[in-house]
This record gives structure tokens, C-alpha cells and sequence, in this order.
């Protein structure tokens, strides 16, 4: 059972309950100047966004390999076993390499804090162990968000784009984005329409990282034979004297 | 009065810096990030990283070039110029970590990735290294110390370990200066292909090893003009010719994985991305090109030019990958506040004070030993001897 979400963009009025649920959730302010505001930050960790008639939202994807914890040097980030990607805050030393290295622009900072921290969608990891729904899909009035385990919702997902093929864009987001993603997005017309970006790698992005980081300790190892072998070959004219006796 | 002015402009000017970057240190810790940078969510690494962190790091790289030189290879000429190499190396990486203490959001738990491990992140490799090497560069620059107050037996310990110590340091530099490279791998789509590519560590790694011996020479001539020493104007024109060869290793490698990538197609799109890449790749082609040229190594003034626009050229890349490859993706655009710049220039006025007076008061340019004759004896300031010495 891996939690994840499904958001149906076709099914979203954008009403913002979702937002307002995420707020409350999280002891976050809310109000109307803040709903109004299209995009994630330190006080918003889920938004609405208007494209014309059509209404996305923005949460953090929760990516089955993240790039976020992979790039945290003290592990502050973590992709658990049920599904969210969770913030460990009292291990954050605030390098921020997570927002950096995060391809859909998710983490966010406390920009005005003396001791600031990340901010981020956790998919509601305090409900994961009862596994309640996540509190944006429990407020969404029409059905647009759902929770529940990935591949049963993959599954939903293919059910709805064979029903009503006219009605989908037909594709479904976070499949394979960044080596596959916790939320799911189907929409009626091509994702950067709606605000998705679409040019992300289709495997994970830890990868490109580890193909050299992998080289570290075969570096240590060849370098110290190599340097010690230099030192010794270069070093030959003063073994002589001291074998000769000569200062 | 021009004498005065002369005398005191470099005063004036520290002064001014620090008094700034107090104010600018006083916003960032009573007002956090917010009111002493221009980051935003879209942009959360500035000059802070992409210049005292990427290129602190950099210019540092002669400690490790030069303790590789003289002690593992045994070019004995070279000696003259280590000590003052590995001042700068454990001054550089000192003012790194002051630079972090500004730029991380909990600088008190700088400390966490030592015992909060995480292997898969280049970050917390970089955080083992530059503090291991940290280390190292102490313990390299502690003979000089030692000498001072004539500690005999304490130096007899230390030379008795500089080898494993020598070996550490090459190859722990060799780790972190590639691996800021590596620090970008992580965003393949989104750094501009002129700069992401595979090779980006050992990109980052040859131009470290470039960018020391430029700072060695660069702080020789300081050295020289500001303590009345000579020149060692034949070891110069030696480390010139190793300069331009490795620079032309450099930007071969450089262009052949643009070529082999597509990536040269992209100086068709118009944009502030080619005219940067163009910059970066001639403050590095110009003083390649003087420096294979026999006039350029036999005029001081040229040698020292071309030394100082590699340097800018090495800084243009780094900036490059850090802040301009970045911005098309993130979609803002980022240009540094005026308390990034205060801060980022104290660091730098502090770097200079500092080296000044440890040079001062500390054997740092005696030799312990008598260089060899005609191999690395060489300090003729004339033409003419440079002439003969260096070619």
C-alpha cells in the first residue's frame, strides 16, 4: 500500500477547498488574499491555479526516487515506505540544494524567518499509518482529488481515460515523470497547458547524480596506489644518496 | 597628495567594506534571508554559493596543486611558491566556511552532515571533504607555524607524516572540486546545455588545477610588490607554459563535449546565454593563446594580465553554471543585493588582510632549504633573465 493522489483536472471547479483543508491541516493562515495567491510558498503548501477555464493544482509530487532527498546532505528529507516524502526539521541545516535540485519547483522557504525551514506538501503523513484520505482529497467537493494506493489509482485512471477518450488528454501525468511520481494528473488538453512542466526526465534524477558519485571510492583507492607510485618513482635520486651515504 | 591618496586608498576602501557588510551582516541575522539576499523559491542559490562557495573553492586549488607538485612529484623548483600556495588554500577555505555561516539557513548545525549521514548526496560528500581537507591544509601550513617558535621535535614528527598527509589532501581536493561539479548534475533539463553536461566534475577538476597555479602566480607578483621581494620571474614563466596547457585541455574538452552533445547549436538562440558562454570562453582562450607565445612569458606586465583575465574567466564560469545557466529554467531572473556584494567583498578584503599579515609575521616565503641551482634558482626580474631562465 503506497499512498498517493489523483488529481482529475477535468473534475476541478476551483473552489479551493482543497487549499483552504491543506491550511487548517497544517496551522497555516488562510483567507481570501491568500487564496487569491496562484502559487506554492512557505504559508501555501497546495495551490489552485486559473489557466483560462481550467484549474490545476500545484502539491509537491512525491516522486518515487526524489530528487530532493537524494540531494540532502543530512537526510532532512525522506521518502517513506507509505508513500510521503517527509521533513525531518531538526535535522535541516538550510542549504537549500533540495529546491535547487527539485524539477517541479516544489520546496519552498521561509524566506522571512531568523531560523528559517523547507515547507512542503508531506501528503499528510501524520494520516498515512490509518490511512485516511489526505485532507485536500477529503474536502474536494467534486471528486477531482482522491487518495488512496497508487497502483489502484493508476488503474482508476486508465479506467477513465478508456470510458471517455474524447474527454482526456490522453496521458497520464507522473507515470513515468522523473521515474514515476506519488501524484497522478489527468487532464483534457496537453499538460503544459495547465501549468505542468513536460520536459522532465522520464527516469529518476538521482541517477545522473550517482553516475559519478559512484566513482568516489575507486577514486581513493586508484589515487592513493598512483600518488604513493609517483612519490616513489620521482623520489629515486635522493633513495640513491641515502643508500650511498650522501646527505 | 597623490602619495597619500595612494597610500591611503586601499584603506579607505577595507574600511568602507566592513562597515557595509556589518550593516549587511546585521540584516541577514535579524532579518533573516529574505531582507539581505534577492533569493526567492525560484532562485534559492545566489552569488554566496555560486561565488564564495564555487569559486572560494576554486581559487584555493593551489594548495593542493602545489603540495602535488613539490612533494609528490619532486619538481623542487616549485618550492619557493607552496607555502604561500597553502596559505591561501587554508585562508580560502576558512572564508568558505564564513561565507556558508551567512548563506545556510541554520549555520549552527553546520556540523550536522558529520554525524547525519546521507551517502547519496554530493553535498554531504563535499561537506566531508572540504572539512577533512580543512584539516590537512592545517596540518600542511603548521610546519610554517612551528618554525616560528622553534618547536624542533614537533617539527621532526611533522615531517615524518607528510606524505600520507600530502596524499590525503591531493586526492580529497581532487573529491570536492569535481564534485562541485557534480553538485549540478541533478538538473539535467533545466541547467542550459552550454553548461550541464556528464563531464561537468571533471570540467570543474582541470580547471581547479589551472585556476591554483594562476592564483599562485597571481599572489607571487602581490607578494613581491608588497614585501620587496624579488620575482621568482623564471619559475613564473615555467608555470605560465603549464597554464596554457591545461587550459588547452581544458577547453578542448570543453568544446568537444559541446560538439559531441549538439549543445554548440544553441549560440543560434538569442539570449543572454551564448554572450556569457562567449565570455567565459575567451577570458580563458585569450590568455591561453599569450601565454604559448615567448613575448607575453618574457613581459611581466602581460604575464600578470593574462593571469587576472584567466582568473575572471574561471569566476564567468562558475557563475555561468550556478546563476545564469539556471535562470532561463527557474524563470526569474537573479541579480545579487547590495548585503550579497558587501559581504561577498569582505570576504574578499578579509582574505587579503589576513594573508598580508600571516606573510608578515610568519616564515611563509623563507625556504627551508637552498633550491638547487639552475633548476628553480631563477629570480632575475630583467628581461633578459627571464629570458633565459624561464624559456
Amino acid at each position: 500500500m503506497a499512498r498517493a493522489i489523483l488529481f482529475d483536472s477535468t473534475q476541478c471547479i476551483g473552489c479551493r477547498q482543497c487549499e483552504q483543508a491543506c491550511s487548517e491541516g497544517k496551522n497555516l493562515p488562510y483567507d481570501e488574499k491568500i487564496g487569491a495567491e496562484e502559487k506554492t510558498s512557505a504559508h501555501k503548501l497546495t495551490a489552485v491555479r486559473t489557466h483560462g477555464e481550467r484549474y490545476s493544482r500545484k502539491l509537491c509530487m512525491h516522486c518515487l526516487d526524489p530528487a530532493c532527498a537524494s540531494v540532502c546532505p543530512v537526510a532532512a528529507l525522506q521518502k517513506t515506505a507509505a508513500g510521503p516524502v517527509v521533513y525531518l526539521p531538526e535535522r535541516c541545516m538550510g542549504c537549500r540544494y533540495c529546491m535547487v535540485s527539485c524539477v517541479f519547483g516544489v520546496p519552498t522557504y521561509e524566506w522571512n524567518s531568523r531560523l528559517p525551514y523547507v515547507r512542503k506538501c508531506d501528503l499528510c503523513a501524520d494520516r498515512a499509518p490509518k490511512n485516511e484520505p489526505t485532507r485536500c482529497a477529503e474536502a474536494c467537493p467534486t471528486g477531482a482529488t482522491i487518495s488512496g494506493d497508487r497502483d489502484e489509482l493508476i488503474a482508476e485512471a486508465k479506467k477513465r481515460l478508456a470510458e471517455n477518450p474524447e474527454g482526456y488528454y490522453p496521458r497520464i501525468y507522473g507515470i513515468e515523470e522523473a521515474g514515476g511520481t506519488s501524484v497522478l494528473i489527468l487532464s483534457a488538453v496537453p499538460f503544459e497547458q495547465i501549468g505542468y512542466p513536460v520536459n522532465v526526465e522520464k527516469t529518476a534524477l538521482p541517477q545522473y547524480t550517482w553516475a559519478a558519485l559512484k566513482h568516489i571510492p575507486d577514486v581513493v583507492v586508484m589515487g592513493t596506489v598512483l600518488l604513493g607510485g609517483i612519490h616513489w618513482l620521482a623520489h629515486r635520486k635522493e633513495e640513491v644518496a641515502r643508500k650511498e651515504g650522501r646527505p | 597628495m597623490m602619495d597619500l591618496a595612494k597610500r591611503y586608498f586601499w584603506r579607505v576602501l577595507f574600511v568602507i567594506i566592513m562597515v557595509a557588510a556589518a550593516y549587511a551582516t546585521f540584516l541577514r541575522f535579524w532579518g533573516g534571508l529574505g531582507a539581505s539576499t534577492n533569493l526567492s523559491d525560484q532562485f534559492p542559490w545566489g552569488i554566496w554559493i555560486g561565488f564564495d562557495v564555487l569559486c572560494g573553492v576554486g581559487l584555493a586549488a593551489g594548495g593542493f596543486t602545489l603540495a602535488a607538485t613539490v612533494h609528490i612529484f619532486n619538481i623542487k623548483s616549485y618550492h619557493a611558491v607552496v607555502r604561500p600556495a597553502i596559505l591561501t588554500a587554508f585562508l580560502g577555505y576558512l572564508l568558505v566556511v564564513v561565507a556558508l555561516m551567512f548563506d545556510l539557513g541554520h549555520p549552527y548545525r553546520i556540523w550536522h552532515p558529520l554525524i547525519m549521514w546521507n551517502p547519496r548526496s554530493v553535498m554531504f560528500e563535499v561537506g566531508w571533504c572540504v572539512t577533512l581537507y580543512t584539516t590537512v591544509l592545517f596540518l600542511e601550513f603548521l610546519p610554517v607555524v612551528l618554525e616560528k617558535f622553534k618547536l624542533h621535535t614537533a617539527l621532526k614528527v611533522m615531517k615524518a607524516v607528510t606524505l600520507p598527509i600530502i596524499i590525503a589532501g591531493v586526492i580529497l581536493s581532487t573529491l570536492h572540486q569535481s564534485s562541485l561539479g557534480s553538485l549540478f548534475l541533478i538538473m539535467p533539463n533545466r541547467l542550459h546545455p552550454l553548461w550541464w553536461t556528464p563531464l561537468l566534475p571533471v570540467l570543474f577538476f582541470i580547471s581547479a588545477v589551472a585556476t591554483g597555479l594562476a592564483m599562485t602566480i597571481f599572489e607571487s607578483w602581490h607578494s613581491s610588490k608588497a614585501f620587496g621581494r624579488q620575482l621568482e620571474y623564471g619559475l613564473i614563466c615555467r608555470m605560465t607554459r603549464v597554464l596554457a596547457v591545461i587550459t588547452a585541455v581544458y577547453l578542448t574538452m570543453r568544446f568537444m563535449d559541446l560538439s559531441h552533445r549538439g549543445a554548440l547549436s544553441t549560440l543560434n538562440q538569442p539570449g543572454l546565454e551564448r554572450w556569457m558562454f562567449g565570455l567565459e570562453i575567451v577570458l580563458m582562450a585569450v590568455p591561453m593563446l599569450m601565454f604559448f607565445r615567448e613575448k607575453t612569458r618574457q613581459h611581466p606586465v602581460a604575464v600578470y594580465l593574462g593571469v587576472v583575465m584567466y582568473l575572471l574567466g574561471f569566476v564567468a564560469n562558475r557563475m555561468n553554471v550556478s546563476v545564469t545557466g539556471i535562470e532561463r529554467a527557474a524563470g526569474v531572473s537573479y541579480s545579487p543585493k547590495w548585503s550579497e556584494i558587501a559581504v561577498t567583498l569582505a570576504i574578499i578584503a578579509a582574505g587579503f588582510a589576513i594573508f598580508k599579515l600571516a606573510a608578515h609575521y610568519l616564515p611563509v616565503f623563507e625556504e627551508e632549504h637552498e633550491t638547487p641551482a639552475g633548476e628553480g634558482g631563477g629570480r632575475i626580474p630583467t628581461l633578459e633573465g627571464a629570458a633565459a631562465h624561464g624559456d
